[in-house]
């Protein structure tokens, strides 16, 4: 194994000190009796992970925090890590990068600098943010994405983002996502291979409902404080203000909700309305606990890790984890769903004349034996082709039938075509012949 | 690094590339092309190239506000269908589960709402309201009040407001079609 140690050494970065990596080298050194055949234990494993694999993480909140200190102490050190917020004063019980003087600083930038100087030859590029303002190229550059989101819509984004990413001439082109979530004591990790394993998007109807209470009730019958804050914000915010938005971020509105809440509470002799409750029950906000945020990031560490290493088995696909009633955890495998708008549905690649109306098309669909569909309605991702309904949008796209397809989607573009006979979607793959 | 590569082979079928057209569009186009709405309901697109934002109109055909047009606007956000669509109605209503700003006391549109509902569901659930108005979750007390417990006067008030009458001093818009 003489080659083996002169490439550890020429791999390691100046940083590295003797042993600095000891123990997680008892599992890169050699397999284990249910390593992954593919392993390859020693040099080429460990310049992997420590020179070449880069790893994104999206959030550098409660979870992000936690997951960029762990990625960095398990040898991870080219790190980068978008997040769209500023450090507020109520974070610094749990995110543990930030200090009193952070306050008001973006969370992406302060955790990034504060890993650097902390754990030294670790790089972390931060991105003050939004994940949407970045396009295929940059999610392209990543081995591995981890996210650490409090948002259904930021998740399902970057979910279906990585889902079209997916080139299957390109075997590069697949990112594992791994997805963190806590919520109080539960938590759940997954790994998802986006068009291998089941989606995000998959499980959707799993999800909690976020708290609502009945409209009626808030008007009438407020017997919480949430009440009262739901009365503040959801009647009473349009009535006075009109047109204007509220911005959930604005102490100013914020301030005008809990003062119209509290008035809302006293009338009803209510207690329990507070300024952090009013900006807890307007945004959203779930309680977070610091050690749920570290048992879920360790979880989702261990299996990029395990990933970028093939060292050990990863996970099929979903830990949960539930700490309200005793302690539970359950590891299933959550199964793609076939109708999935993101990763199910069919996919076929159809070659026409560039002569070819939109009226022709149909005709096709409707006939040919392995598609058969009835009404289809078409679209493309920027516009309507042919909508078989309401009758106003049917009108409004019938001159489109007596168009040319080719005039209307470029080469290789996609056509999204619904109909009552679809489970969901199906999408066709317009080439010219 | 996990080699997908070989993975891959193994499910070639699986492996087809995926339109951009985001979840909630497609969902969208599927709700709403294949609504099934009564001839007593109609959905009109401001901007026919916008699918997020419409409005519909009931003209019950029975009940106590029969020969009413009845506008809701609706507007469907990028995270449909985790989010209900926002639904409110533009006309200054007498109704006891509709106060006078439009807001819509419908379970379905908030503390009901699951993604397996469709705008259909919606829909068919506010012209109920118009058929079978509910006193037991009021928007508008006094509506309420009257359905409750004067039903005459509150037929009274229906007919009267729907002609663009006033009631108590406030003024209702005229939704006879």
């Amino acid at each position: 194994m003489s080659s083996h140690e002169s490439t550890e050494q020429n791999g390691s970065a100046s940083h590295d000190w003797p042993d600095r990596y000891h123990h997680i080298d008892q599992v890169l050194d050699k397999p284990g009796p249910r390593t992954d055949p593919g392993f390859a234990p020693g040099a080429e494993v460990k310049t992997f992970l420590r020179d070449t694999c880069k790893i994104l993480v999206i959030g550098a909140g409660g979870l992000g925090c936690e997951i960029l200190a762990n990625l960095a102490l398990t040898g991870f050190k080219d790190i980068h890590v978008i997040d769209m917020d500023t450090i507020d004063i109520s974070n610094l019980n749990r995110q543990f990068l930030f200090r009193p003087k952070d306050v008001g600083n973006p969370k992406a930038i302060v955790a990034a600098d504060y890993i650097m100087k902390r754990v030294p030859g670790v790089v972390v590029t931060p991105y003050y943010g939004k994940i949407q303002d970045k396009d295929d190229d940059y999610y392209l550059q990543f081995n591995l994405v981890i996210c650490g989101l409090d948002s259904v819509e930021a998740r399902r984004w970057i979910n279906a983002t990585l889902v079209n990413l997916v080139d299957p001439e390109n075997p590069e082109s697949l990112k594992p996502l791994i997805d963190g979530g806590t919520e109080g004591f539960k938590g759940q990790s997954r790994v998802i291979l986006p068009t291998v394993t089941s989606c995000y998007e998959c499980s959707l109807d799993m999800l909690n409902k976020p708290t609502a209470f009945p409209i009626c009730t808030i008007a009438n019958t407020p017997r919480l404080p949430e009440h009262c804050i739901e009365w503040a914000s959801v009647l009473e915010w349009p009535k006075v203000h009109g047109e204007k938005k509220m911005d959930t971020d604005d102490p100013e509105h914020i301030g005008w909700l809990y003062s119209v809440a509290a008035a809302r509470a006293k009338e009803f002799k209510i207690e329990g309305v507070t300024w952090s409750l009013t900006q807890g029950v307007v945004k959203n906000i779930i309680p977070a606990i610091a050690s749920t945020n570290a048992i879920i990031a360790a979880s989702c560490c261990n299996e990029a890790f395990k990933i970028a290493t093939s060292s050990a088995a990863y996970l099929n696909n979903y830990f949960m984890l539930i700490g309200t009633d005793g302690v539970y955890s359950f590891t299933f495998e959550h199964e793609r769903r076939p109708e999935c708008p993101v990763c199910g549905g069919e996919s076929v690649d159809i070659s026409i004349s560039r002569e070819w109306t939109v009226e022709r098309l149909i005709e096709m669909l409707v006939e040919k034996q392995d598609i058969q569909i009835k009404k289809p309605s078409l679209s493309t991702p920027d516009k309507q082709i042919y909508l078989q309904a309401p009758p106003q949008l049917e009108a409004a796209t019938r001159p489109n039938l007596e168009k040319k397809v080719s005039d209307l989607v470029p080469e290789g573009g996609e056509i999204t075509i619904t109909a009552s006979s679809l489970p969901f979607s199906l999408s066709l793959k317009i080439q010219y012949r | 690094m996990l080699k997908i590569l070989s993975m891959k082979k193994n499910q070639e079928a699986a492996a087809k590339k995926k339109p951009k057209t985001s979840a909630a569009q497609i969902r969208v186009q599927k709700d709403l092309t294949e609504l099934d709405l009564p001839s007593t309901m109609e959905t009109h697109f401001p901007d026919a190239a916008d699918l997020l934002n419409f409005t519909l109109t009931i003209r019950p055909d029975e009940g106590m506000y029969k020969g009413g047009s009845f506008k809701f606007s609706f507007a469907i956000n990028t995270n449909y269908p985790h989010d209900p669509p926002k639904v409110k109605c533009t006309q200054t209503i007498y109704h006891p589960n509709v106060d006078l700003e439009g807001n819509v006391c419908l379970n379905i549109l908030r503390e009901d709402w699951k993604p397996v509902l469709n705008l259909n569901s919606v829909m068919v659930g506010l012209q109920y309201l118009f058929l079978e108005p509910n006193a037991d979750d009021p928007l508008n007390k006094e509506a309420a009040e009257d359905l409750r417990s004067r039903r005459d006067q509150f037929l009274q008030n229906v007919k009267n407001s729907m002609r663009g009458g006033s009631l108590k001093g406030r003024q209702y818009d005229n939704v006879l079609a």
